[in-house]
């Protein structure tokens, strides 16, 4: 057996994601090759080559790949899946969850979305109904389509030498263009991979109440989150929710401020190792799975807090 | 339709496509409600969904309503909305025609649907339908799956406009902003094409008594898989399903220092 994976870039460097996949591929298949589809993109093959575990690096590089559009990279994907490959694998990030469908279904294959544990080559564990059961799913069809919780997997470290092979490039289809890209500029660790989340719910009231956390976030190193509602109250970025349909975290410390914690939103951190629950609520349902929780007003805590950090 | 008519005469100030008509499929999922918490069954073989609240797919709502917003500027002429399950679904398209879809579609089927399957259903529709705009939810709430649209846009070699946070059409083209990790992104997508919206995309309307009662009165026609010649079978196999790992409450602190205390001397997550 041997798995094919999707690497997820920018054309400059490899997402860190992709490392949490090699891993799981290797668990289902023994040996696992990368695909990088990109424009300018061999420095990501670079960093792809020395993974540990990874057999090969093909590289498709043409301008039409330069922005990851659906279309042009799935049907790359595609044209090399076909070709002996057990399984192909993609991180469940925003790029695995548009690209790894659309190819699955054009091979005619079935996908596992979101995989936590590898059970056996074709059996694997995933989450439903938010988290609230688990599902062990195993797949009959001839290529094993999977996309990987990349929490659930450590990520596979460098050591490894694969070689690196040029692939051609299908054919721009031309049916959808890039046209912008609005991406917070941030020092802040990304939120997917930090080690420290702070995140707000709607208590926070405004986004300007959001910089009390930025402070907060500031000394513990820490990535921003919210809860969907402070989302939709437009007191932060979509990109910082945390949930069952945004973004799944599982730092070592996760900090929720004046989050009441509704199933949706626990379907996104409870995998964290120590969770930490600030709120005026006491009965607010976050402290039932907080290691450590605070009733107390997020005003007062959360300055407090910061000084007492130092 | 009384409905196709007012759209076609409205005139707006983005009225681009009155005379030329644009039929938008939205597709709804009945799904277990969003607020129940479900139990897994004692013998593993899948959660309790026996006289559990079932509502539309959260997602599939924001789907027909953006539907419906393209039809209130006078760009869609026509909204289909299409549900693939038990008869039951029957009520969650009754929702879709409440909100202010033209007619709906039931594939009635007792058969397991996944998602490959689905979309093939889809895709025979869409066919049959020849659709410009397909909106769907970009996930349902109950498999958590994320792939439909995406498949449902392959099988038919459509573009894909995925997580969408705002959908403009103009030219033959749509212009669709995602919502994706780093932020956002643009992109425009040639019609016909699959969108599935994100949480940020609209807010739904509620559904009105009078439109309820309006709605009884749609066409809503019912198919199945085989006259659609689609075989349904499932590719995956539910092996069992259990509960997730618990996690125990921890503890109360009664004041800040102690949080801190604790976190540096006992968690030792913070230095």
């Amino acid at each position: 057996m041997r798995a094919l994976i999707l690497a997820e870039h920018d054309n400059a460097a490899l997402r860190a994601v992709t490392r949490n996949v090699v891993t799981a591929a290797v668990q289902a298949a023994g040996e696992a090759d990368i695909l990088v589809v990109g424009s300018g993109c061999a420095p990501v093959a670079q960093q792809a080559k020395a993974i540990a575990g990874v057999g090969k690096v093909f590289v498709a590089d043409a301008p039409h790949f330069a922005d990851a559009l659906a279309e042009n990279v799935a049907a790359q994907l595609v044209a090399l899946a076909g070709k002996g490959y057990s399984h192909v694998l993609a991180p469940a990030s925003s790029f695995g969850k548009n690209v790894l469908p659309r190819a699955a279904a054009q091979l005619d294959c079935a996908q596992i979305s979101d995989a936590i544990a590898v059970i056996a080559p074709d059996t694997f564990a995933r989450p439903i109904y938010a988290g609230n059961a688990i599902a062990t799913v195993q797949c009959a069809d001839p290529i094993v389509f999977v996309t990987v919780r990349p929490t659930s997997f450590a990520g596979a470290a460098d050591g490894g030498s694969a070689t690196v092979e040029s692939v051609a490039a299908v054919a721009d289809l031309g049916v959808s263009r890039f046209v912008g890209r609005e991406i917070a500029k941030s020092d802040r660790p990304e939120l997917a991979g930090a080690k420290v989340v702070v995140s707000g719910g709607r208590a926070l009231g405004s986004a300007e109440n959001f910089k009390l956390l930025e402070r907060l976030a500031q000394r513990l190193n820490a990535a921003l989150g919210a809860s969907r509602a402070a989302v939709d109250a437009g007191y932060a970025p979509n990109d910082w929710q945390v949930g069952q349909t945004g973004k799944i975290v599982a730092p070592q410390l996760y900090i929720a401020v004046g989050i009441s914690g509704a199933i949706q939103h626990l379907a996104g951190m409870k995998d964290s190792k120590v969770i930490v629950a600030i709120n005026k609520d006491a009965d607010a349902p976050i402290f039932q799975v907080a290691d450590y929780g605070l009733v107390a007003d997020l005003f007062q805590a959360v300055p407090e807090l910061i000084e007492k950090l130092g | 339709m009384a409905g196709t008519v007012v759209a076609v005469l409205r005139v707006g100030p983005k009225n681009e496509t009155i005379g030329t008509p644009m039929k938008v499929l939205v597709c709804v999922k009945r799904v277990v409600d969003y607020n129940v918490k479900v139990r897994v069954k004692s013998d593993q073989t899948g959660v309790d969904v026996a006289n559990v609240k079932m509502s539309m797919n959260p997602f599939d709502e924001i789907a027909v309503e953006e539907a419906m917003r393209l039809r209130e500027a006078s760009l869609a002429t026509e909204i289909v909305a299409v549900s693939c399950g038990v008869s039951q679904c029957q009520e969650t398209l009754r929702t879709a025609l409440a909100i202010g879809a033209d007619r709906a579609i039931l594939v009635e089927t007792d058969a397991e649907l996944q998602p490959l399957a689905v979309a093939k259903l889809l895709a025979a529709l869409v066919e049959r339908e020849q659709p410009q705009l397909v909106i769907l939810g970009k996930q349902a709430i109950d498999d958590d799956a994320n792939q439909t649209g995406q498949m449902l846009a392959a099988l038919r070699s459509m573009p894909q406009a995925t997580f969408a946070s705002r959908l403009r059409l103009a030219d033959g083209w749509a212009e669709v902003t995602r919502e994706v990790d780093g932020g956002l992104e643009t992109i425009s997508v040639r019609l016909p094409a699959v969108v599935t919206t994100d949480l940020r995309l609209n807010e739904p309307r509620y559904v009105t008594l009078p439109n309820i009662m309006k709605a009884k009165k749609k066409p809503l026609e019912i198919v199945s898989p085989a006259a659609l010649g689609v075989d349904v079978a499932p590719r995956l196999k539910t092996v069992k399903v259990k509960e997730p790992p618990q996690r125990q409450a921890g503890i109360r602190v009664p004041d800040v220092a102690t949080l801190v205390t604790k976190l540096r001397d006992e968690a030792k997550v913070i230095s």
